[in-house]
């Protein structure tokens, strides 16, 4: 347990700073924003790590057995509403994203910025 | 066994990463970024979180991947610059992988029922829940009536950003939308010539709106509410879309009725809210509701839960209306 707890950390900062580097480091904005969904993404795992108790189950409680032990409800129901958020803010810098196409002609970051300088 | 294959879905979530990072092909980018969806939900269910694995399957791999390919289709499909200054990048983000790694040697350890995160508010919701609500399912009880602030928040900001995709992409193509017009007349059909494909997943939509209404309405007993039911009623509209062409699924579902679907679900959620005032209690406070105090919560849930549901599928669906609208002007 404790190794796959480390693990869990491990590859929650690995995933992070691959969205980061995404966002940093690629010119194209499509990729910037995948890049954003998955630093996203390893958000929502480190806290759905921290909510798991050992032994427990899904925090549904039956009335027939009500006392059995469950992981903590408040990081799922925190991730649960910021998975949506967060696709309908995906949605909206997609929808800039081909603004900018529409305009600019291009998607690549350095373009753009060649096209603003002239 | 369970470590085994935790270990195992970790290391294929990061190896998708990379190969998404590492991909010049934006299409091919898409597609592994549905598998790593997928993958993430399976790693909640190990975690025992059902409601946000449910979430992210139904968000992250079905809808999500379609506004990217919409965003694709209208855009372009490779990445054409190299990376910029490769070598600085990687420095930064190696550094701060170890920093962030050194903090994870001062985590609680995974699984501590001790740990900081169990001792503030949840062993309360867990504790009182029976009494107060009394249904099964916690997460929907915290999300509803604990918490119902937050969810009213939530809503309004994908109620927002669904506002803010119609604003941008409703106003007139410009210029370069012109010149594409021509290319992509053949295209938009959708999948009308493929009789797999539409025989198939003919047959799926049914099935599909009657999972979503039934994760709607029994979300208090298991995994489920509206978060879930709206993401999946807006796939099985998607679906019916690529095969049978948008005009068709706006003949179903006219995009006012979407509007009113939207706002309406917020407004539902709202007047939920102002009920509680002009019953003599605190605004989302659902024990005045009805005459006893359990019920009342749970008609409260109801209720929110069936908005949020009008809010999301009518917000993705507009907003996937929209992308493919644009492809077509």
């Amino acid at each position: 347990m404790e190794f796959l707890g480390m693990y869990h950390y491990w590859v929650f900062a690995v995933l992070l700073m691959i969205g980061f580097y995404a966002v940093v480091a690629k010119v194209n904005l499509v990729k910037k924003l995948i890049g954003l969904s998955i630093f996203q993404a390893a958000v929502f795992l480190l806290y759905i790590t921290m909510g798991k108790v050992s032994g427990g189950t899904a925090p549904i409680l039956p009335d027939d057995a009500p006392a059995q032990l469950v992981s903590n409800p408040l990081p799922q129901v925190l991730i649960l509403t910021a998975i949506v958020v967060g696709i309908s803010t995906t949605a909206l810098g997609l929808g800039i994203v081909v603004r900018i196409k529409e305009e600019y002609g291009s998607i690549e970051e350095s373009d753009i910025q060649e096209i603003d300088r002239l | 066994m369970t470590v085994l294959f935790g270990v195992f879905l970790l290391t294929l979530l990061v190896i998708t990463a990379i190969a998404i990072v590492r991909t010049k092909n934006l299409f091919v980018a898409v597609m592994l970024l549905g598998i790593f969806s997928l993958l993430i939900a399976a790693n909640f269910f190990v975690l025992d979180a059902a409601d946000v694995a449910l979430t992210e399957a139904a968000v992250g791999a079905g809808i999500s991947t379609v506004l990217f390919l919409g965003a694709l289709a209208l855009t372009s499909e490779f990445e054409r610059t190299p990376t910029r200054r490769r070598g600085l990048s990687l420095a930064v983000v190696v550094c701060a992988t170890l920093v962030v790694l050194y903090a994870t040697f001062d985590k609680p350890t995974f699984g501590d029922p001790n740990a900081p995160v169990h001792q503030h508010v949840a062993p309360w919701y867990l504790e009182n829940e029976p009494e107060l609500i009394d249904i099964p399912n916690v997460v929907t009880a915290v999300l509803g009536s604990f918490r119902g602030y937050d969810t009213l928040g939530e809503v309004f900001v994908v109620l927002t950003a669904g506002i803010g995709v119609l604003f941008l992409l409703s106003a007139r193509p410009g210029a370069g939308a012109r010149g594409r017009q021509a290319a992509r007349d053949g295209s938009r059909i959708g999948l009308q010539n493929d009789v797999i494909p539409r025989v198939v997943g003919r047959m799926l939509v049914p099935f599909i709106l009657l999972f979503g209404l039934y994760v709607q309405f029994h979300g208090e007993y298991g995994p489920g509410g509206g978060f879930q039911a709206g993401a999946l009623i807006a796939a099985a509209f998607i679906l019916y879309a690529l095969i049978e062409g948008e005009e068709r699924t706006l003949e179903v579902l006219p995009r006012n009725t979407l509007i009113a679907l939207a706002a309406g679900g917020a407004l539902l959620y709202g007047a939920v809210g102002i009920a509680g005032i002009l019953m003599g209690a605190e605004f989302l406070n659902y024990s005045v509701l009805a005459s006893d105090p359990i019920t009342g919560q749970q008609w409260g849930i109801i209720l929110i839960e069936a908005g949020v549901g009008m809010t999301v599928s009518g917000v993705l669906l507009l907003v996937f209306h929209a992308f493919a609208a644009r492809d077509q002007a």
